[in-house]
C-alpha cells in the first residue's frame, strides 16, 4: 500500500502518557479551570448569591462581632487603666439600714454618720506594708458661681497627688500645692467641663469663683476626659459627666464641715461623712488584689454597717478581660455555626450542580478528563463560591462596625487578623464541603454520565 | 499522521513515528462483555474479534440490542471488556486503570455523538479546545489548532457563539472539529446524523467523506443503511456476534 502524505489538517502529535509533562497540573490549567468555574457560577448569578449567603453572613458576623467586642474591651481596659492599675479605690456608701432608721419617729433630723474615716485610713496605712500613698478626698455637692453663671457640681477636697494618681492631667495652670493644702488656701482647679460652662469666653486662670460665700482663686484647669470617670462621683451624685472642681482637702474641711444637709422628699436630711473617697496606691502591681482583700478585712472589723465600697481596678480589669474572652468565644461559636450552615449550603448546591451537569461530566471524561481533573473543576468551583462569599462577608464585616461606630458612637476595632482569619476559614469551608460533591462527580461512570438526559 | 509511542519500561522515553495507511490501529481480540444486574447476568458480546486499519472508513450496523453501543463504548475506552484484549495503537487497554483510560481517550480517540454533546456554557472555540486542554496544550497552541479546525468545518465566523445559538448541523460540525482536535487515531461516530434533517445530515456525511479522503480512520455506528453506504467496510452485528464483515467499496 502506498504511504500517506501528511494530510492537510494534521495536528501536532497528541500524547497521553501519564508521565508526559504536558498532562501535569500547571498554572495555565488552573487558570482555565478557574475561568470555567467562574463562568458556571456567574451563569447562575442569583442561585450562586443565595448559596453563598450563609458564608457571607458567617464571615461578616465574625468580623463585626469581634470588632464590637474588641472595641468594648478596649474601652473597658482604658477606663480601668485610667483608674490606675496599682490603685485601690475606697468610697463611702450610705448604708441601707441607717437610711431606714432615720425614717422612724419625728423630731429634728439627726445627722447620719457613716463612711470612711481618717482613722480607717491611718490604720490601713500603718498596718499594710507596700502602700505608697493614700489620697483621701471629700466630695460635696455645691453651687459654684462666676458672676451670674452658676452650676451645681461636685467640689472635691483632695490632696496634691490626686491628678497623678489617676493619670489625670492639667490642661492649663497648675494643681494646688502642698503649701496651699497646709494653709487651707482658697484655690480651685476646674474640670474642663466646668471651666467651659463658667467661663464661656475668657480664660478662667487667675479669676475667682464663688462657692457658698467664699471666693476661690482658679489656678488650673484639668484636661478633658472621655467618659472614663468610673466611680469618681460621690456624695449622692449620679451624673456621669466629669463636672467637678478640686480644692485643697483642708479647705473643704474647714469651709464646709463634715456634716451636709440637703432637702429631700421627706424633709431635711443630714449626713456626716469624714471622707468620701480614698485612693490607696500600692507600690507593686502584683500585690494590689491581695492588699485589696486585706483592706476589706480591716474595714469589715472597723465598721458595723457596710458603709463603704472597695474597688480594685486591676481586679475589674481582669474580669473585663475574662468577659471579653467569653464574648469572643460566643461570637466565635455563632460565627462557626453560620459558617457551618453556609458550608452545608455550598455542599447542597454543589451536589445539585453535579447532578445537573452529569452530561457535561460525561463529555469531559470522554474527551480525556481524568478523575482528578473533574475533582479539581468542582472543588475550585466550590472554593470560588465560598471565596466570593467570604470576600463579600469581609467587606460587610468591615462596613458594619464602621456603621456602628458612626451612628451609635460605639468604639469598634477591626483587627487585621479577623478578616484574614474569616476569609481563610471561608475558603477552607469551600474545600471541605466541596470534596464530597467533587468526588461524586469524579466517580460517575462515563458511559452512564453520557447517557444522562 | 504520527503516533507517539511510549516505552512503558522507562516511562519517560517518548518516540514518535508515522502511521502508514493500512497499518493496524486497533485490534479487538475475543472481546466478551457481561453485565451483572444483581444475581442476573446478561452476556452482551460473545467474543468479538476485529482488526481496524489506518485510513479505513468502517460502519458498524445492527438492530438495537445487538451490542452495538457496548462495542462502541469498548472501542471508545469508556468501558472495559469482561474478557478479551483490546489494542489501541500499540497499547493493550483491557487492563488499564481509569486514569490511563482517560489519557488514551483524550489522546487517541475522537468522539462524535448523536446529540452533539457540546458544553452549553462554552462557545464554539472553547468546545473545540477542550480535548486539547486535557492534553496540556498551551493556550496559544490550542487556540491556533481550534481556529484552524473551526475554519475547516466552515464555522470560522461563529467561534464565539454558544451551542444553543447554532443549528443542529452546525453543532455537529463543532463536534467534528472537537473530535479532530488531538488528531486521533480513530474517530468514533455514534449515529452522527440521527438528530439532523436530511440536508444537514448530507453535509455531515460529505465532511466524513472528506476526512476519509484525507486518511482519517473513521468508525461509524449506525442502524441506517444510507449512512453505511458511505463507508468502505461494513460490519454487521447480531446478538453480540459479528454476523458479516465485508468491504463494500473498493
Amino acid at each position: 500500500m502506498s504511504e500517506f502524505t501528511l494530510d492537510p489538517i494534521s495536528q501536532p502529535p497528541a500524547s497521553f502518557s501519564p508521565s508526559n509533562p504536558r498532562s501535569k497540573f500547571t498554572t495555565t490549567r488552573l487558570k482555565k479551570i478557574t475561568q470555567v468555574g467562574l463562568k458556571s457560577i456567574f451563569s447562575h448569578g442569583l442561585r450562586s448569591l443565595l448559596t453563598v449567603l450563609g458564608i457571607v453572613i458567617g464571615v461578616a458576623a465574625v468580623i463585626a462581632m469581634l470588632a464590637v467586642s474588641e472595641g468594648a474591651s478596649f474601652e473597658a481596659q482604658k477606663q480601668f487603666r485610667d483608674l490606675g492599675a496599682t490603685n485601690i479605690l475606697l468610697k463611702s456608701v450610705k448604708p441601707v439600714e441607717v437610711e431606714e432608721s432615720t425614717n422612724r419617729g419625728f423630731g429634728p433630723p439627726q445627722a447620719i454618720v457613716y463612711g470612711l474615716t481618717q482613722a480607717d485610713i491611718a490604720t490601713i496605712r500603718d498596718t499594710i506594708p507596700g502602700i505608697s500613698n493614700v489620697i483621701a478626698s471629700r466630695i460635696v455637692k455645691k453651687n459654684i458661681w462666676n458672676l451670674g453663671i452658676s452650676i451645681n457640681t461636685d467640689v472635691v477636697g483632695t490632696a496634691v497627688d490626686y491628678p497623678s494618681s489617676r493619670n489625670y492631667n492639667l490642661r492649663a495652670g497648675r494643681f494646688f500645692s502642698e503649701t496651699e493644702l497646709r494653709d487651707h488656701a482658697n484655690v480651685v482647679v476646674l474640670s474642663d467641663e466646668v471651666a467651659n460652662l463658667l467661663f464661656p469666653i475668657d480664660n478662667p486662670i487667675a479669676k475667682s469663683i464663688k462657692i457658698d460665700s467664699d471666693y476661690y482663686n482658679v489656678v488650673g484647669i484639668m484636661e478633658a476626659e472621655g467618659f472614663s470617670n468610673l466611680g469618681q462621683n460621690q456624695a449622692g451624685s449620679s451624673n456621669s459627666a466629669p463636672s467637678r472642681v478640686f480644692i485643697p482637702f483642708t479647705a473643704s474641711k474647714s469651709r464646709f464641715g463634715e456634716t451636709t444637709t440637703r432637702q429631700t422628699a421627706g424633709g431635711m436630711e443630714s449626713e456626716t461623712v469624714e471622707l468620701h473617697e480614698a485612693i490607696i496606691q500600692v507600690d507593686n502591681q502584683e500585690t494590689v488584689i491581695e492588699v485589696g482583700e486585706i483592706i476589706d478585712q480591716i474595714l469589715q472589723r472597723r465598721h458595723k454597717d457596710v458603709d463603704y465600697s472597695i474597688e480594685v481596678p486591676l481586679a475589674l480589669l481582669r474580669q473585663a478581660e475574662a468577659s471579653a474572652l467569653r464574648d469572643q468565644i460566643v461570637a466565635g461559636a455563632i460565627a462557626g455555626i453560620s459558617l457551618l450552615v453556609g458550608g452545608i449550603g455550598i455542599m447542597n448546591i454543589m451536589l445539585a450542580s453535579v447532578t445537573e451537569r452529569t452530561r457535561e461530566i460525561g463529555i469531559r471524561r470522554a474527551l480525556g478528563a481524568k478523575r482528578k481533573d473533574i475533582i479539581a473543576q468542582f472543588l475550585i468551583e466550590a472554593v470560588i463560591l465560598s471565596g466570593v462569599g467570604g470576600l463579600i462577608g469581609v467587606v460587610l464585616g468591615i462596613l458594619i462596625p464602621f456603621i456602628i461606630s458612626t451612628f451609635w458612637g460605639m468604639t469598634t476595632i477591626v483587627t487585621p487578623i479577623a478578616p484574614i482569619l474569616a476569609f481563610s476559614i471561608s475558603a477552607m469551608i469551600g474545600v471541605i464541603f466541596g470534596i464530597y460533591p467533587s468526588m461524586r462527580a469524579a466517580d460517575m461512570d462515563p458511559v452512564e454520565a453520557l447517557r444522562h438526559e | 499522521m504520527t503516533i507517539i509511542e511510549t516505552n512503558s519500561d522507562h516511562g519517560s522515553t517518548v518516540k514518535s513515528r508515522d502511521i502508514f495507511a493500512g497499518e493496524l490501529v486497533a485490534s479487538l481480540q475475543e472481546i466478551k462483555k457481561t453485565y451483572y444486574m444483581g444475581a442476573l447476568s446478561v452476556d452482551v458480546l460473545h467474543g468479538i474479534t476485529l482488526d481496524f486499519y489506518a485510513g479505513d472508513y468502517i460502519s458498524i450496523m445492527g438492530p438495537s440490542g445487538c451490542g452495538k453501543s457496548t462495542l462502541m463504548n469498548i472501542l471508545g475506552c469508556l468501558d472495559q471488556p469482561t474478557q478479551g484484549k483490546y489494542f489501541l495503537g500499540d497499547e493493550d487497554t483491557s487492563k488499564m486503570e481509569d486514569d490511563d483510560l482517560s489519557a488514551i481517550r483524550g489522546a487517541r480517540l475522537g468522539f462524535i455523538f448523536q446529540s452533539y454533546n457540546l458544553i452549553q456554557q462554552l462557545d464554539v472555540l472553547e468546545n473545540i479546545e477542550m480535548p486539547l486542554f486535557y492534553q496540556g496544550y498551551t493556550e496559544a497552541e490550542s487556540h491556533e489548532i481550534a481556529m484552524g479546525l473551526a475554519a475547516r468545518v466552515g464555522l470560522e465566523d461563529r467561534i464565539d457563539h454558544k451551542p444553543f445559538e447554532l443549528s443542529g448541523g452546525q453543532q455537529q460540525r463543532v463536534a467534528i472539529a472537537r473530535a479532530l482536535a488531538v488528531d486521533p487515531l480513530i474517530i468514533l461516530a455514534d449515529e452522527p446524523t440521527g438528530n439532523l434533517d436530511s440536508k444537514s445530515g448530507a453535509e455531515i456525511l460529505t465532511l466524513f467523506d472528506e476526512l476519509h479522503d484525507q486518511g482519517k480512520t473513521l468508525i461509524l455506528v449506525t442502524h441506517s443503511d444510507e449512512l453505511a453506504e458511505h463507508s468502505k467496510r461494513e460490519i454487521k452485528l447480531k446478538d453480540g456476534r459479528v454476523e458479516s464483515d465485508e468491504r463494500i467499496h473498493t
